[in-house]
C-alpha cells in the first residue's frame, strides 16, 4: 500500500536579517494511514515549520519551500494552488495548536465555530452543522455537549478548549491530524486525558496523527515511529521502542536521559538527571556542511566538524545521521 | 442529565453584546445621555405629527419673543415658528449625521481592512491615499464638492462622509494588523478559511469595539459638520436644518438672540449626548481602559 503522505527531500528556507536560512534541510519521511508519527526536538529545531509546510501555511514572504515534494494522495502539495490548499486544510489535513487559550475565536461560541468548519467544507445546513457540532463535542467527551456548544471560549477551561479544538479539527474526518504540542499549555492530568482521547479517536476514525512534542513520555505512549529533529535536520528516525531502548544518536540519547524517572524505592540509588549542554545554534548557522550538534556532543571528533554526517541504516529500521552511530 | 442541565442554567452564557450592555449600564452619565438621545430621536420621528405647524409658513409677526401668542420658542426673521423649525431640523441633522457616519464607516472599514489584511503594496497604496485625504482641508474640500455638485441631501452626506473616513481606516487597519497575527486567525486558516472568511467572520468581529466607539463619535462630528456647511448656506434650501436656522438668522443676533440660541442648544445637546454615549461605549467595550 502506498503511504498516505510522502515527504521527499524537503527544504524550507526562511528569510532572516542575516540572510536565507534553511530551517528544514533535506527532510524525507512517510506517513501511513492510521499511524502516529512523532516529531521530537528542542524549540527552534524546525518541528512546527514542518507542520506549517504540510498545511501550506508557511509565513508569507518569509518562508518558502525551496525544494522537495510533499505528496499527499498522489498530489504534490508544494505545487497546489491556494484554492486547492484551502480545500485540503481542515478537510483532509487538519491541525491543533499549542495554545488552546488563544486558538479559538473569542467572539463566537464553540458550537458556531465547529459548525462553521462543517458548513464550509461539507456544505451542511445551519441546523445539521449545529447538530453535528454537538455530536462532535460529545465525542471528545465534553459533558453536557448540548449546553456547552453555546458557550464562549472564555467560559471553558484549558482542557475543555483543547477538546473543542480537537472536535473542530476532526469535524470533517481528516486523513491526517497534525497536533503541534497539543498539551504543552495544559497541566499534567489533563495532558494524560488529551492523549487518551487522541488515541481513542485515532482508533475510531483511523486518521493518521503527526504529533509534534518535546515530551518523550507522550511519544512513548502515543507514537509508533518517531523523528528526532535537530537544527532543521533529521537526527534520528525509527520505531519508537527501538529508539528509546537504544538511541543511535547522541542527541536522542541526551533527550531521553533528561526525562526524570520515578523510582518507587526511595532508598534505591537514583541516576543523575543529565542535561544536554548548550543551546540550539541560531538560524544563521543552519545548513553548514558539518554536524550541527558537534558543539554540544560528547563524542565529537574532527570528522564531525569537517562534513555533514551521512545516514546510517540499522537492521531494526533505525536510521541515525551520526558518524559515530555504530559506536553508541 | 436533568441535573447537568440545571447546572448549565446556573452559569448562563452571556453573549459579548449582553456583556457590553451590562458594562454600559453601570455608566450613569452615558445611560442618561442615551435617554436624551432617544428623546431627540423620538421627537425627530414623531414631532412633526404631534406639533402640526408648517416650519416654512409665516405664522406670526417676525421676531416675536419666546412664549408670545403660544409660540413657545418665538418666531424668526420671516415670522416662522422656531419650534416647528427645530423639530423639522432635527430630522435633517440626525439623518445626515447618521448616514454620513455610515458612509465614512463603509469607506474607512473597507480601506483599513484591505490594508491591514493584505499588507504589502495594497497597504502602501491605500495608506498613502488615506494620508492624502487626511491632509486635505476638510471643510474647504466638502464645500467645493457641494458647490460643484449641488446642495442636495445625498451630496452633503457624501461630502461629509468622504472627508471623515480616514480615522476609521487607520483604526481598522491597526486592529487588523494586531489581530491577523493572533493564533485563532492561524487556526481558522488551518481549518480552511478563505481570505474573505478570515477578514469578515474572524478578524472584523474582533476588531469592532474601537470601530463602534469611533462611529458613535463620528455621528456627532458629522452633525457639527453639517451645521457648519448649512450655516454657510451650503444646504438644500427645501429643508430646514439647525445650522441653516442659525445661518439665516445670524444678522439679527443682537436684536433677536433667541433665534440662534435655541437651534444652537439643540446642536449642543445632541452632539454632547452622542459624545457621552460614545464615551460610555468606549468604557464598556474596552474594559481594560476603565481604571484610569
Amino acid at each position: 500500500m502506498a503511504p498516505l503522505l510522502e515527504v521527499e527531500n524537503l527544504r524550507i528556507e526562511l528569510t532572516t536579517r542575516d540572510g536565507i536560512a534553511p530551517v528544514i534541510d533535506d527532510l524525507s519521511f512517510t506517513l501511513n494511514a492510521g499511524e502516529t508519527l512523532s516529531f521530537v526536538g528542542e524549540s527552534g529545531c524546525g518541528k512546527s515549520m514542518t507542520a506549517l509546510a504540510l498545511m501550506g501555511l508557511l509565513p508569507d514572504k518569509i518562508g518558502r519551500v525551496a525544494s522537495g515534494k510533499i505528496i499527499f494522495n498522489n498530489e504534490d502539495l508544494t505545487q497546489a494552488s491556494d484554492a486547492r490548499l484551502r480545500e485540503i486544510r481542515g478537510n483532509d489535513i487538519s491541525m491543533i495548536f499549542q495554545e488552546p487559550m488563544t486558538s479559538l475565536n473569542p467572539v463566537f461560541t464553540i458550537g458556531e465555530q465547529i459548525a462553521e468548519v462543517l458548513r464550509a467544507h461539507q456544505g451542511l445546513s445551519r441546523a445539521a452543522a449545529w447538530a453535528k457540532a454537538v455530536e462532535l463535542l460529545d465525542a471528545v467527551r465534553i459533558p453536557n455537549p448540548k449546553g456547552r456548544a453555546s458557550d464562549y471560549p472564555f467560559q471553558m477551561s484549558g482542557g475543555q478548549r483543547q477538546r473543542a479544538m480537537i472536535a473542530m479539527a476532526l469535524a470533517c474526518e481528516p486523513k491526517i491530524l497534525i497536533a503541534d504540542e497539543p498539551t504543552t499549555a495544559l497541566d499534567v492530568t489533563v495532558q494524560a486525558q488529551i492523549f487518551d482521547l487522541l488515541t481513542d479517536l485515532r482508533r475510531q476514525t483511523s486518521a493518521a496523527i503527526i504529533l509534534i512534542t518535546h515530551d518523550m513520555g507522550a511519544v512513548a505512549e502515543m507514537a509508533e515511529r518517531m523523528i528526532v529533529m535537530y537544527a532543521g535536520r533529521k537526527a534520528e528516525f525509527g520505531p519508537v521502542d527501538q529508539i528509546i531502548t537504544h538511541p543511535r544518536h547522541p542527541y536522542t540519547k541526551g533527550l531521553i536521559s533528561c526525562v526524570p524517572h520515578i523510582v518507587s524505592d526511595m532508598t534505591e540509588e537514583r541516576p543523575d538527571l543529565i542535561e544536554v549542554p548548550g543551546i540550539v545554534p541560531s538560524l544563521k548557522d543552519f545548513g553548514q556542511d558539518r554536524c550541527l550538534f558537534a558543539s554540544r556532543c560528547a563524542y565529537v571528533t574532527d570528522k564531525c566538524q569537517a562534513s555533514r554526517p551521512s545516514k546510517k541504516l540499522f537492521s531494526n529500521g533505525q536510521i541515525a545521521d551520526c558518524w559515530h552511530a555504530e559506536d553508541l | 442529565m436533568s441535573k447537568m442541565e440545571s447546572e448549565q442554567e446556573f452559569e448562563k452564557a452571556r453573549s459579548p453584546f449582553a456583556e457590553a450592555w451590562g458594562m454600559f449600564r453601570r455608566n450613569h452619565t452615558a445611560v442618561g445621555a442615551l435617554g436624551v438621545l432617544l428623546l431627540i430621536l423620538l421627537g425627530a420621528i414623531f414631532g412633526p405629527f404631534l406639533y402640526g405647524v408648517d416650519p416654512f409658513e409665516m405664522v406670526w409677526a417676525p421676531f416675536s419673543p419666546p412664549g408670545e401668542e403660544g409660540f413657545m420658542l418665538g418666531t424668526d426673521y420671516l415670522g416662522r415658528d422656531l419650534l416647528a423649525m427645530i423639530i423639522s431640523g432635527a430630522r435633517v441633522s440626525l439623518l445626515i449625521g447618521l448616514s454620513a457616519a455610515l458612509v465614512s464607516i463603509l469607506i474607512g472599514v473597507t480601506v483599513g481592512a484591505l490594508a491591514g489584511f493584505y499588507r504589502g503594496w495594497v497597504e502602501e497604496v491605500l495608506m498613502r491615499v488615506t494620508e492624502f485625504f487626511q491632509v486635505l482641508p476638510t471643510l474647504l474640500f466638502s464645500m467645493v464638492l457641494v458647490a460643484l455638485f449641488g446642495a442636495s441631501l445625498p451630496m452633503i452626506t457624501f461630502a461629509i462622509g468622504v472627508v471623515s473616513w480616514t480615522a476609521v481606516a487607520r483604526i481598522t487597519r491597526s486592529e487588523f494588523l494586531r489581530i491577523r497575527e493572533l493564533e485563532y486567525v492561524m487556526a481558522a486558516r488551518a481549518s480552511g478559511g478563505s481570505n474573505k472568511t478570515l477578514m469578515f467572520t474572524v478578524i472584523l468581529p474582533n476588531a469592532l469595539p474601537p470601530i463602534i466607539v469611533q462611529s458613535a463619535l463620528m455621528v456627532g462630528s458629522a452633525i457639527l459638520f453639517e451645521a457648519g456647511l448649512s450655516f454657510l448656506g451650503l444646504t438644500d434650501p427645501n429643508v430646514v436644518s439647525w445650522g441653516q436656522i442659525i445661518g439665516s438668522n445670524r444678522q439679527y443676533i443682537l436684536d433677536a438672540g433667541y433665534t440662534v440660541t435655541f437651534p444652537g442648544i439643540a446642536i449642543f445637546v445632541t452632539v454632547l449626548a452622542i459624545s457621552l454615549v460614545g464615551d460610555g461605549l468606549n468604557d464598556a467595550l474596552n474594559p481594560k481602559l476603565r481604571q484610569r
